[in-house]
């Protein structure tokens, strides 16, 4: 049963690259990514549960706390853009292209 | 048991993770992301973790999500025609399959092995899976947990001043 929990990982997680590598919103590709860190939380769980052993389940707790953290620095980063650009398309951001 | 319920969920999963990718409208992504969150924490309960599905419901499709459709709609964004380039989205498509074949070779031709640690489903049931995580995280992962929390606190303020009208 492991094998499949980690193919479906490994579908998600190529899911959400491709996202990221081809949505111009910058919205959209913070979904893909919380996608990405979702089908490695499904991993660890499986294989958590696989081994026996729980350490992989605080994994995912620490991964859940990093997320949030991220969610909340990533918006406040598109709302700044935002002001500044009127848009979060993410090729407009080319402030610290040479 | 177990394959009854996995399939189906795992192929709502996928698709919904596919309408993630493929929306035109952000707002649908979204959606579309909270019901792979919520398959995901199906999956959880069917791998004995029932308080790593209740967080994943109750941070990830109840505050994350909550936040994003927030700040979506706060942009007031529309529906965004403008495509990539065609090579970009050929890279994009690249990648994706090169991850997902590496990640299949990785898995078909390996077993899974390992001691088996004394953590079994039955040693879960019988203690409660909420104590055995609240007894590892207070004693063997203390320093982590308390840095984590730093982390927390630091992302609070930097994302009061970051949103804040004038830096």
């Amino acid at each position: 049963m492991i094998h499949q929990y980690l193919g479906l990982s490994a579908i998600l997680f190529a899911l959400g690259t491709y996202g990221v590598l081809t949505r111009r919103n910058a919205i959209v590709i913070f979904m893909c990514i919380e996608l990405m860190l979702n089908a490695v939380n499904l991993s660890f769980i499986a294989l958590s549960h696989h081994l026996g052993n729980i350490d992989g389940q605080i994994f995912v707790f620490f991964v859940m706390t990093v997320a949030a953290a991220e969610a909340a620095v990533g918006l406040a980063l598109m709302i700044t853009f935002f002001r500044n650009k009127e848009s979060i398309d993410v090729d407009d951001v080319n402030l610290l292209k040479w | 048991m177990e394959t009854l319920l996995f399939y189906p969920v795992a192929l709502l999963a996928v698709l919904s993770g596919f309408l993630v990718v493929k929306c035109k409208n952000p707002v649908h992504s979204a959606l579309a992301l909270v019901l792979t969150f919520f398959c995901l924490a199906l999956l959880y309960v069917a791998l004995h973790a029932p308080f790593m599905a209740a967080i994943q419901i109750i941070v990830y499709a109840g505050a994350i999500m909550v936040l994003i459709m927030f700040v979506i709609m706060l942009l007031n964004l529309g529906t965004a025609v403008t495509t990539r380039t065609t090579h970009a989205v050929l890279g994009g498509v690249v990648c994706g399959l090169l991850v997902l074949f590496t990640s299949y070779h990785f898995i078909s031709k390996s077993e899974v092995t390992g001691a088996s640690g004394e953590m079994t489903a039955a040693v879960v049931e019988q203690v409660g899976h909420t104590e055995l995580i609240g007894q590892a995280l207070f004693t063997q992962f203390l320093l982590p947990f308390e840095i984590a929390s730093i982390l927390l606190l630091v992302a609070i303020v930097g994302a009061v001043v970051l949103a804040k009208r004038e830096v």
